[in-house]
């Protein structure tokens, strides 16, 4: 258990307490300011070296938790699946062993396997982050969720949260789900009941089989976004039709509370699940999301860093 | 450790006066882009202090500043708990050109003034740099000294200054402490 102030580990949010939740979004807060500076670069973590280890496929993660460390002056490193010696039948053991003897201290992980980072916490000295695993969690996609709608509302609890899409499939989905009914969110799930996990409900949300009903009302509506890689089966028989029953347009929207926020981790299918004047709308605060994930990373691994370097 | 109070080393009137006299002295400087920049937290309020002192009565615009040092400290890692960091606001974003006076509550080992240092030339690189501070308690570790001073006070390593202000504690007083 770490002390306060600090991290051993991110590997989700489902085991996070409360208050270790917003102690991570009140650093992130402070460290948007630097973000905005003409020299983006304080010198925190000078000395510490970062793995940024992508066994899957990512272009923002990965970029937003490699120019994390950079401005904090971590050494950064990367390495990803492809082109990889993990792409020559290593196995994830392995590779993890080869890169702590390299002693990093905090490597982010990407897998597409559930449980991977939580695998790798117990044989690696080194502090994990979890940067998504399979369909389980993506604990700061949904911790900068969390900053983006607080900074805008001002507050967590009480809001209604619809999460729409493909929740089946969706770590965003799931660690959103975990992080906010932790903070007194009302959160709701809808899609077509194939991307609707059964008992999700015993995770303390409503569910919702039309976006209409889901969408009214709300503070918040997070769309998803269909994930083509991770079914081998169609759960809808095409892109019209799933934008016909589950998209997002600015008729839908006006269901919504007037001050309702649109967001989409990304990257978005235009035109299927988001209308495009929804997509670039004054209720987007989709860029606003790529923005804080940085300070929010940037805020992950100081904690990290706090809970080693104070050992 | 558990601390109590020594001696009241200032009360309300002293700190007053201190400060009034610091304004005059930075007004006597003749500043042209001055900005008064607050350490977090003890420094915050007295810069607002000075700010308001030196409009008000010495007809003095300045342009008024505050600064977190946590990320740039020399032992950021070195005794728990970590504390939530706080704001950095620099006006305009840029201290090129700019006269500065960084303003703290006590210099004592000069640890937090060298870090304060590093935080403002990441923003720039100001005409000059001075330091007021309301308690100089000596005991320095790094080759810096104040250029305004409230008062100058001796104490010993075991003994700690606690800079009481209204905005924050309800009260304006400086308490020599020492261990129980």
């Amino acid at each position: 258990m770490a002390m306060h102030g600090t991290l051993d580990h991110l590997l989700g949010l489902e085991l996070l307490p409360a208050e270790q939740i917003v102690e991570i979004l009140d650093q992130a807060d402070k460290f948007k300011e630097i973000n905005q500076r003409k020299i983006k670069k304080v010198p925190t973590l000078r000395g510490l070296t970062v793995i940024n280890f992508f066994a899957e496929n990512s272009t923002r993660t990965r970029m937003s938790f490699e120019i994390a460390g950079k401005r904090l002056s971590a050494d950064t490193v990367n390495f990803s699946a492809s082109g990889s010696s993990f792409a020559k039948g290593e196995t994830l053991l392995d590779t993890a062993k080869n890169l702590a003897a390299m002693h990093p201290d905090i490597i982010i992980l990407r897998h597409a396997m559930t449980g991977a980072p939580h695998f790798l916490a117990k044989h690696v000295d080194a502090a994990i982050v979890n940067a998504g695993d399979g369909a389980h969690e993506h604990p700061t996609q949904a911790l900068l969720d969390m900053m983006t709608i607080r900074e805008h509302k001002g507050r967590l609890k009480g809001l209604v949260v619809a999460i729409v899409g493909d929740i089946t499939n969706s770590r965003v989905a799931r660690s959103n789900i975990f992080g906010m009914t932790k903070l007194g969110v009302e959160v709701r799930v809808c899609g077509p009941a194939t991307m609707l996990p059964i008992g999700i409900e015993r995770l303390g949300v409503e569910v919702f089989h039309d976006i209409d009903r889901a969408v009214t009302g709300a503070d918040v509506v997070m769309m998803l976004r269909i994930q083509k890689e991770r079914t081998s089966d169609p759960l809808f028989p095409n892109d019209r039709e799933y934008s016909r029953f589950f998209g997002l347009n600015a008729r839908r929207l006006a269901l919504a509370k007037q001050d309702v926020l649109v967001m989409h981790p990304g990257p978005m299918n235009r035109g299927v699940e988001l209308a495009s004047d929804v997509a670039d709308g004054p209720w987007s605060v989709i860029l606003e999301q790529v923005s804080n994930g940085v300070a929010l990373r940037m805020a992950v691994l100081y904690l990290c860093a706090a809970q080693r370097l104070s050992e | 450790m558990v601390l109590k109070e020594k001696a009241i080393v200032m009360e309300a009137e002293a700190i007053r006066q201190a400060l009034i006299r610091i304004a005059d002295e930075i007004a006597a400087q003749r500043p042209e882009e001055l900005v008064l920049v607050g350490i977090h937290t003890g420094g915050v309020p007295l810069a607002r202090r000075l700010h308001a002192r030196l409009r008000e009565v010495t007809g003095v615009e300045a342009a008024l500043g505050m600064v977190d040092i946590t990320l740039y400290r020399d032992d950021v890692f070195v005794g728990l708990p970590q504390p939530i960091i706080g704001e950095t606001v620099i006006p305009e974003g840029t201290l090129n050109g700019k006269q500065v006076v960084l303003v703290d509550d006590v210099l004592y080992t000069g640890r937090t003034v060298r870090a304060a240092l590093d935080a403002l030339i990441d923003f720039g690189r100001p005409r000059w740099v001075k330091l007021a501070v309301l308690v100089d308690r000596g005991h320095r570790e790094l080759p810096i000294r104040a250029d305004f001073v409230g008062v100058t006070l001796e104490t010993t390593r075991q003994q700690s200054v606690n800079v009481q202000l209204e905005e924050v504690s309800g009260q304006d007083r400086v308490l020599l402490l020492e261990q129980a």
